[in-house]
């Protein structure tokens, strides 16, 4: 049973991961389709990628 | 001409800092690699990796003295370049010491009658002979005082907070004689501008902005300040102690709390436009959510650096371990790219925290006319 | 979890939270308040600067359309006026031409009175004494003929009243 929260957490990556993963790409996306809005895109990018992480990190160290 | 040369020279200077800091890595390897040649006879690899993760482990954690370089000489002592720091104790009665009484974890020192030991850069209080009951867990049983020590960490905060004092009032004395920056201002200014005009103005509005300015530009300044020089030899790395994430973002919490309007409540206690059962479930998770946002900030800093930090510790050890010529140059041409990455990190998890903060006393500021 | 709360030393967080609260408040005295309030000030005046400089440009247009305008006006009154003189000239002279002629016919007519009435009263002179000198000469004559003088005069009147001069 000692390693089930360690799988948790991996699990949590995973998702973390993949979910980050669609933010870049729907991110290069919406660049290539208004390039004049790169900055803004670049910011709210960030902002959401960082707020998955945090789960991502909050999950690591709950182990 | 003289712009050129001055970028040219800073760009000189940079690459400067940057070799001396790759010497320095080098040189203290090189004392390592010197010393596990002379014990590779008895000693296997396992202990090599062992005692390098002893070392990492080190490197991470805070520590009661401030050590620049230490490593085993050829007698196999432990020799430490550095200068102690005073100790603060709280038990039953103020203790003050210097951390030099430890000799690194190495002896008990005593004060004021009192015994204490230093195990893992904690500090215990023991008997006389100064032995730690251990558990099971190899974790010591025995009494820890409240620890109130100028640490490592702390020493360098103060040193950023001095520095970031000196600078940035020397850049406020020079707008005095002349309406343009000089100096050192000609490059900050343009991020003092950055952090008004495209991270508080458009999350926090026209109107609320100027009371938060000085504590963005504060917590901006100091997180990659004390970012940029944790990347630095001297390995200082204070944003990946826990306790200093935790006060940079309960102060973001407690502005947000303390500044935040009637609405602010109301969208957490009694959302408006849901029904009413919906309302009463949604006010526990809003609540939580306000403590969980600086928790998620705390985290986020903390964990980028120690991750960061230990990354680029583990490749460089395997500069060591590795001890073949492809190896070695393999893994530092690694911790030259990682290096770059991590002062990407540096900034990037900067303005996420000032960027977040900011956002989150938007939020507290924020009128609703619709609702 | 227990690393981080293993990890996490009250003492640190006492003294971050000290420093890290006089370190806000002394650089919002000493350095945040001044270098945003120059900026500011700095912004404010390239803002005046540049809507003065805008307010400028925009009088001087004024000015000169106004400067046009008068050239024009002035232009045009300079027309007007020599227009005037001209026709004050013209009328002049026509009324000068008028009156001369007027003057000339005058004097012509009284010249051609002053004839007339010279000629009446040559005429009337001239009879006075033709008459007299007829008389003298009749009386001479006629004295030896007529023995008063009464049937002598009733003769001559009527002579005369036969002799019509014209």
């Amino acid at each position: 049973m000692e390693g089930l929260n360690f799988i948790g957490a991996g699990l949590v990556v995973i998702g973390a991961g993949i979910g980050i993963g669609k933010i870049g790409g729907s991110a290069m996306e919406a660049i290539a389709r208004q390039p004049e809005a790169t900055g803004k895109i670049q910011a709210a990018m960030l902002i959401a990628a960082a707020l998955i992480e945090g789960i991502g990190f909050a999950a690591l160290f709950a182990v | 001409m003289s712009h050129m040369q001055r970028k040219f020279s800073m760009k000189k200077l940079a690459f400067l800092v940057f070799f001396i800091s790759g010497v320095v890595f080098g040189q203290h390897h090189e004392e390592k690699t010197s010393h596990t040649t002379t014990h590779k006879e008895q000693n296997s690899t396992l202990s090599l990796k062992e005692e390098f993760k002893k070392f990492k482990e080190h490197h991470i954690q805070d520590s009661h003295s401030f050590d620049f370089v230490s490593y085993k000489n050829d007698e196999g002592e432990k020799v430490h370049i550095g200068f102690p720091l005073p100790v603060i104790l709280w038990d039953n009665g103020l203790k003050i010491f210097s951390s030099s009484k430890f000799h690194h974890g190495e002896s008990v020192a005593e004060a004021g009658g009192n015994y204490y030991k230093l195990h893992h850069g904690k500090i215990y209080k023991t008997e006389a002979n100064g032995l730690l009951n251990l558990d099971e867990h190899h974790h010591p049983t025995n009494v820890k005082p409240l620890d109130f020590s100028i640490t490592k960490s702390i020493f360098f905060v103060i040193a950023v907070a001095l520095l970031m004092f000196f600078i940035f009032s020397k850049i406020a004395k020079s707008y005095k004689t002349s309406a343009l920056p000089t100096g050192l201002g000609r490059f900050l200014e343009p991020l003092i501008l950055f952090i008004r005009d495209d991270i508080a103005i458009p999350n926090i509005g026209k109107k609320h902005y100027k009371k938060y300015m000085s504590y963005l530009l504060t917590i901006f300044f100091f997180i990659w300040i004390i970012n940029l020089l944790g990347l630095t030899p001297l390995g200082v790395n204070v944003t990946n102690n826990i306790a200093i994430t935790f006060v940079l973002a309960i102060m973001t919490y407690l502005f947000t709390t303390f500044t935040a309007n009637k609405n602010y409540w109301k969208h957490i206690f009694w959302m408006p436009g849901v029904p009413i059962p919906m309302k009463i479930l949604l006010a526990p998770i809003e609540l939580l959510g306000t403590i969980i946002k600086p928790f998620a900030l705390m985290i986020r800093l903390y964990a980028n650096i120690t991750a960061g930090h230990i990354v680029l510790m583990s490749i460089l050890g395997m500069m060591v371990i590795a001890h073949n010529w492809l190896g070695s140059s393999l893994s530092f041409v690694l911790a030259f790219v990682l290096s770059l990455l991590e002062l990407l990190v540096a900034a990037l998890q900067t303005y996420i925290f000032t960027m977040l903060s900011s956002l989150y006393f938007g939020m507290a500021v924020e009128e609703h006319d619709e609702h | 979890m227990d690393k981080l709360l293993n990890d996490f030393s009250v003492g640190n967080a006492f003294w971050m939270t000290i420093l890290f609260v006089g370190l806000i408040l002394l650089l919002k005295k000493f350095a945040w308040k001044p270098i945003l309030d120059s900026v500011e000030e700095r912004e404010e005046g390239i803002k005046k600067a540049l809507e003065a400089a805008e307010e400028a440009k925009k009088e001087m247009q004024n000015l000169n359309a106004d400067n046009e305008k008068l050239l024009k006006e002035a232009r045009a009154e300079r027309e007007a006026m020599l227009k005037e003189a001209r026709e004050i000239k013209e009328a002049i002279i026509s009324e000068a031409k008028d009156e001369a002629q007027v003057a000339a016919g005058k004097m012509i007519d009284s010249a051609k009175a002053s004839i007339e009435q010279e000629k009446q009263a040559a005429i009337s002179g001239l009879k006075k004494q033709v008459a007299e000198l007829s008389i003298s000469i009749a009386e001479s004559v006629v004295k030896k003929e007529l023995a008063s003088n009464n049937d002598q005069l009733q003769l001559v009147d009527q002579l005369l009243e036969k002799v019509t001069l014209n």
